[in-house]
């Protein structure tokens, strides 16, 4: 018998409302034993929960019947008044029942995928979604989790699948009527693929972006006031200010949400010719930094010669607008001037290189797609030779099990269906 | 009453492969059969062999069984099919003389020691709680046996269909067999219904020959058996033809007499190889469809019209023959007609074909949902020596995926069952690349020599090929020249300044004979034979390295036993459709579980978390 399995599903510590989520045979009895007679499923009811002779909160109940929830068993939510302790009792009054047990991370999701209401790319959107900061990051989940991903590999996977079979038919159906020589049509196929598979791959470094979120980096001389911009950004004290020329050593990260997109900004440490051993670590680091970094926001005093070189694309402002005559394309920490725009700036560019994203945000769809794209390339060759048809197969085959892995699906007798449905076998 | 070690029912092609597998194996073992001289008949097409039939035919003569020996015996064409692709997907095929193939395998048999041939039909099985222990003739006698391969192919409940006219019958001129068929859906064994059909048989000396095309077959013919070098009698060419609109419209005209599509038959039949009906349906914007006119025997006029198989009512049939050029003033001598007739889900058989309901019962053949006599004969093998093992108290004999298509054609059967009558294709083969035709007794003669159904005159031949590859490959491998010497005779590879041995140069794309011929002068010297098989390990041997890495992963699936007493219905997570399959099916292994249709990652999950579990309480 499997356990029945309950947890806080929303943050730890005190908010407006908490969630409790119950998943498992014992659910529906659990909650029965706090709160007396049960509304009918997916209906919220307002009860009183009750441990012990005591009432311990007024809470929204709703039931899920098995097969018709998350978890495909039977479930149950509770929605507490958020205070620490109230929570704490509930989950203990819970934790009485037998069978029930705290869940373990992520179980709910496994138990979800293991009564096959997920796939796998699914459930890496949906823990996406639980971890989106960001709208951006938001609508990426949601198109992940709704299985947009397995919907495009499919796809690519028939069209690969047509190719096997037409390759297939030519070996196993070589004394029948069908075409002796299908390599022109089976080209195009793989071509195609080759070619859509590469698109997604393309807008993969994107998509990355928008899940783990955007580097920053504020670069220039020293003392041109870097971490004072910082600070105004981040809208605290994050970094140290001085008048003091290379105050900032080791790089300073802030997190920040700008436009919808998760946005890292580094404070580095200002770049200048030093004896100073540790300011020197300092400078290199910084150089490093900057130059991983998505986008590099040059600050600048005026025209010095800095070891770093813009890149396309990169911002370049000049700093302590409020000592300056003239206001253009200037910023200052301290008064706030030119901020907005300067925001306003990142946002566009970044949103502009989001704009090509694709699907592909783990590093395992990548690696899986890389892996087809090879095969797939190989097949061209062996086809391109004219060596032997067999081991163009082998390739395309390869290919189809690395976009199976992908959505964790596999099977053969597609192909043999493929190979019916289009020529007249049998003499 | 008489006593066996295995009792063999049915004489067609599984039948006597069994029989004869048996007997090998050193059982005492009877095989009956309603006529003697009807063993080894082939009642659908003169040919044996072709692209993955071709394949099992040679892992059976790997294992010293019939069906090579006969079909090159009274082959009358040999032709290597894919002869222009790649050795891993060249299969050999043969048109047989029907007599003198009914004569080899009955010569084969009958000179078999262990073997006693019974006539007579075999009414009940004789299974004694949960055991099989013999059978029961027409007769009223009794045969014990301590084990049982039923062949029964298409006698169970068999129907022959022409037109609307429907004859019991288990093939053209013999009974059905209706009482053995009650008896195992009385036992709770789950079938279905399969047909097939025929063609009509010509009488070749009306056909006029001059307006149809010639299908020779090969100067240098590949015949099937390793013991065999070249072909026994007279060889002789094919006739082809094709039809064309006429023939369609005939065909369309008169469609709903046929059985098929006019409702009288529910059984399915082969994708592969559809009626002439089912051509002109299904393809209707093909104006012509190729025949190949093949001659049943050196001394027989009969010709067999390859790929107009059909279940029309004769008149029909003849306007459509008369059609087609060449046949038109043709005399029909058998007509076309459909079979119908009762499988069992091969999902109810273990690897060893032995049925989970009673011990000591094994089925084979077309009874377990399959066509073609190569398929019949390789399960006739399985269950003919896992049989004979369980008789004489031998440990079981298992194929795998990866050691031979024998393995995946059982493994195909026992784990997804069938939908429509299961052939044998190269496609099925995931491991193609090593389950060759012309390594089939690398692959399994060994195994073969370890059980011993392996007999001294093949052990000795086949030591010698092996000390023969051996010495060749060494020969390649210490041979060894530098990109210079190369680039000189014209072989094109980088300067790099690596040298390279031949052996490894064999896999290197334009690299002639004549290009090793200069490099090994000695090469020259090599069995023909021996040098090709090394080329050919060599073309693909860097895929094989490939393979070999999936073969593992598979092995560690085949190697998560899923415990015994799993019990799938109400475990949550589990659809009650696919619970209720694993319940009936009891997957050995998590490999075995995978492939059962409509399995999801997910159930596969459920299923694993299940074992880790079981082998932490089993560790506490």
């Amino acid at each position: 018998m499997m356990d029945t399995i309950f947890a806080l599903a929303s943050a730890r510590g005190k908010a407006g409302v908490a969630v409790i989520r119950l998943s498992g045979p014992a659910a529906f009895d659990a909650v029965q034993s706090l709160v007396g007679p049960l509304p009918e499923p997916r209906r919220a009811s307002l009860r009183k929960l009750r441990y012990g002779g005591q009432v311990l909160d007024d809470a929204l109940v709703i039931l899920f019947e098995s097969g018709a929830s998350f978890t495909g068993e039977a479930c149950a939510e509770l929605q507490l008044h958020g205070g620490v302790a109230t929570v704490r009792a509930v989950l203990s009054a819970l934790g009485q029942n037998s069978g029930m047990r705290i869940a373990e991370p992520g179980e709910f999701t496994r138990r979800a995928l293991e009564n096959g209401r997920l796939d796998l790319t699914q459930v890496e959107g949906l823990a996406d979604l639980i971890d989106a900061e960001t709208e951006a990051q938001r609508r990426q989940a949601v198109a992940v989790m709704s299985g947009d991903l397995a919907k495009r590999a499919d796809s690519w996977r028939s069209d690969l699948i047509r190719a096997a079979a037409l390759i297939e038919a030519t070996i196993d159906f070589s004394d029948e009527d069908v075409p002796s020589d299908v390599s022109a049509e089976v080209l195009t196929l793989i071509e195609g693929v080759i070619a859509r598979i590469q698109k997604e791959l393309i807008g993969a470094g994107a998509a990355e972006r928008i899940r783990d979120g955007f580097e920053v980096a504020i670069v220039g001389a020293p003392n041109v006031g870097k971490s004072t911009l910082l600070n105004a950004l981040a809208g605290r004290e994050a970094a140290i200010t001085s008048e003091i020329a290379g105050t900032t050593r080791d790089v300073i990260e802030v997190r920040m949400d700008i436009g919808g997109l998760a946005v890292t900004f580094l404070d580095t440490a200002g770049l200048r010719e030093t004896q100073d051993s540790i300011e020197k670590i300092g400078v290199t680091r910084a150089l490093e930094r900057a130059r991983a970094a998505d986008l590099r926001l040059f600050l600048r005093a005026g025209e010095e010669e800095l070891p770093l070189e813009p890149k396309i694309g990169d911002l370049v402002v000049y700093g302590k607008a409020d000592l300056r005559q003239e206001g253009r394309n200037a910023v200052s920490g301290l008064t706030g001037a030119g901020l907005e725009l300067l925001t306003a700036k990142i946002e566009a560019v970044l949103s502009e290189r989001v704009a090509g994203s694709s699907l592909v945000i783990r590093e395992r769809h990548r690696q899986a797609l890389l892996e087809a794209v090879s095969h797939l390339q190989a097949a061209k060759e062996e086809l391109r030779s004219g060596r032997a048809i067999e081991l163009t197969a082998v390739e395309v085959r390869s290919a189809v099990l690395s976009l199976e892995m992908m959505i964790g699906r596999v099977g053969v007798e597609d192909l043999l269906g493929e190979i019916f449905s289009r020529f007249c076998i049998g003499k | 009453m008489k006593h066996f070690d295995v009792i063999i029912i049915g004489g067609g092609h599984a039948g006597t492969e069994a029989a004869a597998a048996s007997a090998r194996m050193g059982a005492r073992t009877a095989l009956v059969t309603l006529r003697k001289d009807a063993l080894g008949v082939m009642s659908c097409n003169p040919a044996i062999g072709g692209l993955g039939k071709g394949h099992l035919v040679r892992e059976i003569d790997a294992l010293d069984g019939i069906m090579a020996q006969a079909a090159d015996r009274a082959g009358i064409q040999f032709r290597l099919l894919n002869r222009r692709k790649g050795p891993a997907v060249q299969g050999p095929r043969a048109q047989a003389d029907r007599k003198l193939y009914r004569e080899a395998i009955q010569a084969i048999l009958a000179a078999e020691p262990n073997l006693t041939i019974i006539e007579g039909e075999v009414v009940s099985l004789i299974l004694d709680g949960g055991h099989f222990a013999g059978v029961t003739l027409g007769d009223g006698s009794v045969v014990k046996a301590t084990a049982g391969v039923l062949t029964a192919g298409t006698f169970l409940n068999g129907i022959i269909h022409v037109g609307n006219v429907r004859t019991p019958g288990g093939r053209v001129g013999d009974a059905p067999s209706i009482k053995l068929a009650d008896q195992l859906k009385d036992v709770g064994l789950l079938g279905g219904r399969l047909k097939t059909g025929t063609p009509p048989r010509l009488d070749g000396t009306t056909i006029d020959w001059s307006r149809t095309e010639s299908q020779p077959g090969d100067d240098d013919p590949a015949l099937f058996s390793f013991l065999n070098v070249k072909p026994f009698v007279r060889q002789i060419a094919c006739g082809v033809t094709h039809t064309n609109e006429r023939t369609h419209a005939i065909i369309r005209e008169n469609l709903h007499k046929s059985a098929m599509y006019g409702g009288h038959i529910e059984g399915v039949g082969p994708r592969y190889c559809p009626s002439i009906e089912d051509k002109v349906v299904r393809f209707a914007d093909k104006t012509s469809h190729q025949i190949f006119l093949e001659p049943e025997g050196l001394d027989d006029s009969t010709i067999y019209p390859n790929g107009i198989s059909s279940s029309l009512p004769v008149d029909v049939q003849e306007d459509y023959v008369r059609s087609i050029v060449g046949l038109e003033q043709v005399r029909i001598i058998q007509p076309a007609y459909a079979i119908e007739y009762d499988f069992f889900d091969p999902r109810a058989l273990t690897q060893m074909l032995m049925t989970r309901h009673s011990e000591g019962l094994f089925f084979a053949g077309q009874i377990n949902g399959t066509t073609g006599y190569e398929e019949a004969a390789a399960q006739g093998m399985v269950a003919g020596l896992n049989a004979a093992a369980l008789a004489i108290g031998k440990d079981q004999i298992s194929f795998s995926r990866a050691d031979s298509y024998i393995g995946v054609m059982i493994d195909d059967l026992t784990n997804q069952g069938v939908t429509e009558p299961y052939r044998m294709f190269t496609s099925r083969a995931e491991f193609r690349l090593s389950l060759r035709a012309d390594n089939a007794d690398q692959r399994l003669t060994p195994m073969g020599l370890k059980i011993g159904c392996v007999r001294d005159q093949r052990a000795e031949l086949f030591q010698r090929k092996l000390e023969a590859l051996l010495a060749g490959r060494a020969l390649f491998e210490a041979s060894v020249h530098g990109p210079r010497e190369l680039q000189s005779i014209g072989i094109n590879v980088n300067l790099d300044g690596g040298k390279r041995n031949v052996l490894r140069l064999l896999a290197v794309a334009g690299v002639t004979r004549a290009h090793v011929d200069q490099l090994v002068p000695q090469a020259a010297d090599l069995d023909p034979a021996i040098r090709t098989q090394i080329e050919n390990d060599a073309l693909y041997h860097q895929y094989l390295e490939r393979q070999q890495k999936d073969v593992l992963a598979m092995r560690r699936e085949e190697q998560a036993i899923i415990p015994p007493d799993l019990v799938y219905v109400g475990m949550p997570g589990l659809s009650g459709e696919l619970a209720g399959k694993l319940q009936r099916r009891r997957p050995e292994t998590l490999a075995q579980a995978a492939k059962i249709e409509g399995m999801t990652p997910a159930a596969l999950a459920l299923i694993l978390a299940h074992i880790n579990k079981a082998k932490r309480a089993a560790a506490v």
